[in-house]
């Protein structure tokens, strides 16, 4: 693609109709469009509103407990030898992973909006529970639609959400994990569309979700830059995260995006291997189509149909992507790559073992990608990796793949 | 003049309203399909609307999502569907042909490639669920090339402003969901559909047929006061899944008989409307 690479192009995305370059869009059901024309222009109104963004601002503080920590994993750089390895810590944050960034953004909108209740799609747990914290703070029903395979895999989320008063929603529909949890999640929205607000766990979704999940969760980047200027005086020389649907990824990449020199490496769930199939990489083997309301990369047959996807962790268990993602890898800013599981599980323990940080599953694949960048690198560089949330759900499911009875 | 604006005129002239059946290509067997097509006709069925199997329909409600999830393990494909109306249209050369489905088979198999195979086959006119104005352009363009109709829908959530912009793309008729919710949705409120509609006739010579929540004679019928035309889908495909529940061993055109019977029913409820 033949795109002139400026940091104006970066702030022009995405446009009025909710497009990066030729992707994203709203690709929606006609009873849904309403909605997303009074979000569209709710979010236009309150981005700039500073009673908004303090109210943001001050949750993030006082109840997420931001800023998180840009962390230097010394021990485990030494290990790996090379590049200086930080971790910025959103495992830390409340509820134990960047996604509450987000959650708290769009229970904000949704308490402008009047909605009493919310309801969200999850893969790992992590994006439900997230949801259903805020819910319960703000006192609304909240109801999260999870695959009936995802609910065996996160036994502990599931009761989790429980405990703090959602209704976790058994999808049992296609392959019954993200996917088919994101279909039912619209069937709902589309049944209760006047009383309900949709809480969006990705980048992913119609217009003008993938800018909006995007904008609450660059509070991430922010920080790191901040942080990696007052620690090492300089911007980092790459930064490496998770890539599912992308939001991470996005919160720490975008605030960089117009820093020519920083490079960017999303990593996506290899699984078995991209020979085998059984991966849930659309960026790296993917094709471009419409799925969940925006033109992506997708995992899907020659016959268009979504292909069913395969990975060590359930949050990262998805055909699709974020738009803005597929719109950076087409212009080349960031490289996306992917890790397979059995690496994976290596990075995990070896975080856990070096630095007494058990990182989830997720996040451990960029682990996994970061030591090989970092081996190759020198001492005087330093990446930056998305530390995008803590192990402890993935505890009973590392277990079983060793064969431990816990 | 196109087979769907002949259609309207001639049921225009006789004081008929059309009746719109919907099934699954290829559930429950590919090869049945075209079968079921003609007798869908022969019960009363002026228009067939032709569900495209997809693997994440995300407007269909459970008993239509099982019939794509069938058709899609019968190795139905969107070139299948094409094949299933080239055979339809051997013996029938007048019904109008609908198919509806959702974007990414037709994204993947290329707008303007699509939309001459599909006229090549026979086909009408393209409901494509995820496909709203602001999305459909390029292959509308497509379609009009190949005289195809891309029929637009309007929801109880459509404000004037929109049905005004979705009027002045729409071709063929225009379709009414009757109701927030997906398809097989339950609460149809008549007095309400008949109120919309009256907004949108105020704006729009097209047909109108009205669909999701009809599942019987006596909603149809309540329903073909007011439309022009009267789409039923899930209920078909319930009374066909509940036929092939009930005795093991059932032939293919057996399990067709239940859907071909409630159509007949329904057809006599849409034409009582008028008396």
């Amino acid at each position: 693609m033949t795109v002139e690479v400026t940091p104006e192009l970066f702030a022009s995305v995405p446009d009025a109709h909710g497009r990066f370059g030729q992707f994203g869009g709203k690709f929606v059901a006609e009873t849904l469009m309403s909605a997303l024309a009074d979000l569209e222009s709710l979010y236009a109104s309150l981005k700039s509103d500073p009673a908004f963004l303090e109210e943001f601002d001050r949750d993030l503080a006082h109840y997420v407990g931001r800023p998180s920590p840009l962390y230097e994993a010394a021990r485990l750089s030494n290990q790996i030898g090379g590049a200086r390895i930080f971790l910025k810590r959103e495992d830390l944050n409340h509820t134990g992973a960047h996604k509450v960034n987000n959650t708290i953004g769009q229970a904000l909108l949704a308490k402008y909006m009047g909605k009493k209740r919310v309801i969200a799609e999850t893969g790992a747990g992590q994006h439900g529970v997230a949801s259903a914290t805020v819910a319960a703070r703000l006192g609304l029903e909240c109801h999260v639609f999870m695959g009936e395979e995802d609910i065996r895999r996160q036994s502990l989320n599931v009761y989790r959400m429980k405990l703090l008063g959602a209704e976790v929603v058994p999808v049992t529909s296609g392959s019954r994990t993200l996917k088919d949890a994101m279909n039912e999640a619209m069937r709902d929205w589309v049944t209760n569309v006047d009383s309900t607000f949709y809480i969006i766990g990705t980048v992913a979704g119609p217009h003008p979700y993938p800018m909006l999940v995007r904008d609450f969760q660059s509070v991430i980047g922010r920080e790191a830059r901040a942080q990696s200027l007052s620690q090492t005086g300089r911007l980092p020389d790459a930064l490496v995260a998770c890539v599912g649907g992308g939001s991470n990824a996005i919160g720490l990449f975008h605030p960089f995006l117009q820093d020519a020199e920083v490079e960017m490496f999303g990593v996506e769930a290899g699984g078995k291997g991209l020979e085998t199939g059984q991966h849930a990489a659309p960026l790296s083997v993917g094709s471009p189509g419409v799925l969940h309301g925006n033109r992506t990369y997708l995992m899907q047959d020659d016959d268009g149909q979504i292909l069913e996807t395969h990975s060590v962790s359930a949050g990262l268990d998805y055909p699709g992507v974020g738009p803005e993602h597929a719109w950076l890898k087409d212009i080349g800013r960031v490289k996306y790559v992917a890790a397979n599981d059995e690496e994976t599980l290596a990075a995990f323990h070896r975080l856990t073992r070096t630095e007494g940080i058990m990182p989830a599953l997720e996040t451990a694949h960029a682990l996994a990608h970061a030591e090989k960048l970092a081996a190759e690198m020198n001492p005087e560089q330093h990446i930056i990796v998305n530390l995008s949330g803590r192990g402890d759900k993935d505890i009973l499911t590392v277990a079983a793949l060793e064969g431990i009875e816990v | 003049m196109s087979r769907l604006a002949g259609l309207f005129a001639a049921l225009k002239e006789q004081r008929r309203k059309a009746l719109i059946p919907y099934v699954v290509a290829g559930d429950p067997s590919p090869s049945g399909t075209v079968n079921l097509l003609h007798r869908l006709v022969a019960a009363g069925a002026d228009i067939l609307e032709i569900g495209v199997p997809f693997s994440d329909p995300m407007a269909e409600g459970l008993v239509i999502q099982l019939g794509h999830e069938r058709a899609l393990a019968n190795g139905m494909t969107l070139r299948g569907v094409l094949d299933i109306v080239t055979e339809f249209r051997r013996d029938n050369a007048e019904t109008p042909v609908v198919m509806m489905g959702y974007a990414n088979p037709i994204e993947r198999f290329g707008y303007q490639g699509f939309a001459k195979a599909s006229a090549d086959a026979g086909v009408d006119g393209l409901i494509t669920v995820d496909l709203p104005p602001e999305e459909v352009a390029l292959f509308d363009e497509a379609l009009l090339e190949a005289s195809i109709d891309n029929i637009l829908l309007i929801s109880p959530t459509t404000s004037i402003d929109r049905i005004k912009t979705i009027i002045a793309r729409a071709r063929g008729f225009i379709y009414c969901v009757a109701v927030k919710g997906v398809t097989g949705s339950g609460l149809l409120d008549v007095d309400d559909v008949a109120q919309r509609l009256s907004v949108i006739r105020g704006l729009t010579d097209l047909p109108l047929a009205v669909g999701f929540g009809i599942k019987d004679a006596d909603s149809a019928k309540r329903v073909a006061v007011v439309a022009d035309a009267v789409v039923v889908g899930s209920a078909l495909i319930d009374e066909m899944v509940r036929r092939s529940q009930s005795q093991v061993g059932l032939e293919e055109i057996q399990i067709h008989g239940a859907a071909v019977q409630l159509l007949a029913r329904i057809r006599a409820g849409v034409d009582s409307s008028h008396s």
